[in-house]
């Protein structure tokens, strides 16, 4: 996966059982869906009583699309999966 | 009924063609590559022999196999740039190259891709040439869908969509660019590696080939991505592989979309409109991905292409 601000490859960390994506180039961190609270339950387990919740990690935006696009581009969501999509493959190859 | 002449005479070009390139040609079968209206391929050990559109005459084609004898390094050379006629279809003879495997679109060579149009974008044409017929592309499949449908919701959000583009994107005017060498049928079965296996890629079928807007070129995967088919990595690798090489349909940096925003959109209408009009010959409804082309079409309307341009201003 390449860094969707910066295009570095994007390197994956364990952070107590959460899965985290750091870019090897603008050291950005990107977070996915539930990550967020997961670490925040985490952390608010180690400090009693609760500190000021940390300032969240800037999340990027979508990498640059036009307005008309697909709502759910960007990291999640599209029609791309772990799998491609037979007919997408075959419209790969079409004119 | 007469069975149609043209695949076993076209066969018999290949062979003959193949076995004139080498006194040991293995001679297993010749495999017949792409049968459709538009184009009859066929392959006989390293010779492809392609018949090409019924409607295509010499002073298109023969430019065109000029160009790609010119720019071996960009294009596939045909084994000779003079077509000659068969059944009354253009024939031209190729060597054999070996192409993306469609089994594993994960191996596609985006970066070469990108290399390529960038290359082919800054040269020079090197002979007159026709316009890029992309346009004429996208406009017969509006045509096609209009004869083959009674209607629908589908077919009434392409039509929208389609009245978005400017002119020159449906081929009713000229394009705004008249000097840029462009391929015209960007997809990923026009990349293949000459000589086969691991030569270097090359792009082939140059029938769309001809000046014009090279954004054309880069529209379908941005088309791919906008719809949330192609993932936001491969389209990355795509366009900083694009811009790496220099190529001149984006500008070096910033947002690409208001270079980038016709020709997605036309070839997000192209796209749907053909696959509305292949469901209805097949009787069966859109699947997913096909929806998410209606579905882009459908939101276009609500976008005009000078607003896209406004807001990135």
């Amino acid at each position: 996966m390449q860094c969707p601000k910066c295009h570095a490859p994007m390197h994956t960390y364990n952070r107590n059982g959460v899965q985290i994506e750091q870019c090897s180039g603008c050291r950005g961190i990107f977070l996915d869906y539930g990550e967020l609270e997961a670490l925040t339950r985490l952390e608010s387990q180690y400090a009693q009583p609760a500190p000021p919740p940390p300032a969240a990690p800037q999340a990027y935006p979508a990498p640059q699309a036009p307005a008309w696009g697909a709502p759910h581009g960007g990291h999640h969501g599209g029609h791309y999966g772990h799998k491609r999509h037979k007919s997408f493959g075959h419209m790969l190859f079409s004119s | 009924m007469t069975p149609n002449p043209l695949l076993p005479d076209l066969t018999a070009r290949a062979i003959a063609a193949a076995h004139s390139r080498t006194s040991a040609c293995p001679c297993g079968a010749t495999v017949t590559l792409a049968e459709r209206p538009d184009a009859t391929v066929v392959r006989h050990a390293d010779t492809v022999a392609k018949a090409h559109a019924p409607d295509l005459t010499p002073a298109d084609l023969a430019p065109r196999l000029l160009t790609a004898t010119r720019l071996p390094e960009l294009l596939l050379p045909p084994l000779t740039p003079i077509p000659v006629e068969l059944h009354g279809r253009l024939v031209s003879l190729w060597p054999y190259g070996a192409p993306v495997d469609p089994e594993d679109p994960d191996a596609a060579p985006w970066e070469a891709a990108a290399d390529l149009l960038a290359h082919l974008h800054r040269t020079p044409a090197p002979a007159p040439l026709p316009p890029m017929r992309g346009p004429v592309r996208a406009a017969l499949s509006i045509s096609r869908l209009c004869a083959a449908t009674a209607g629908g919701p589908a077919t009434d959000a392409v039509l929208r969509a389609w009245a978005t583009l400017p002119a020159w994107a449906r081929a009713e005017a000229p394009q705004p660019d008249t000097a840029t060498l462009c391929h015209g049928d960007l997809h990923l079965g026009q990349l293949v590696r000459y000589p086969a296996p691991d030569g270097p890629w090359r792009l082939i079928d140059v029938d769309d080939l001809g000046v014009g807007v090279p954004a054309w070129d880069l529209g379908r995967p941005a088309a791919w991505f906008a719809c949330g088919l192609l993932p936001p990595d491969e389209w990355h690798r795509f366009l900083t592989a694009y811009r790496a090489a220099g190529g001149p349909a984006v500008p070096a940096d910033g947002d690409p979309w208001p270079a980038l925003d016709v020709a997605a959109r036309a070839l997000t209408v192209q796209t749907a409109a053909r696959a509305i009009t292949k469901a209805e010959a097949e009787g069966r409804p859109l699947d997913e991905v096909e929806q998410a082309l209606v579905d882009a079409s459908d939101r276009m309307a609500s976008f005009p292409p000078e607003l896209v341009h406004e807001e990135a201003k």
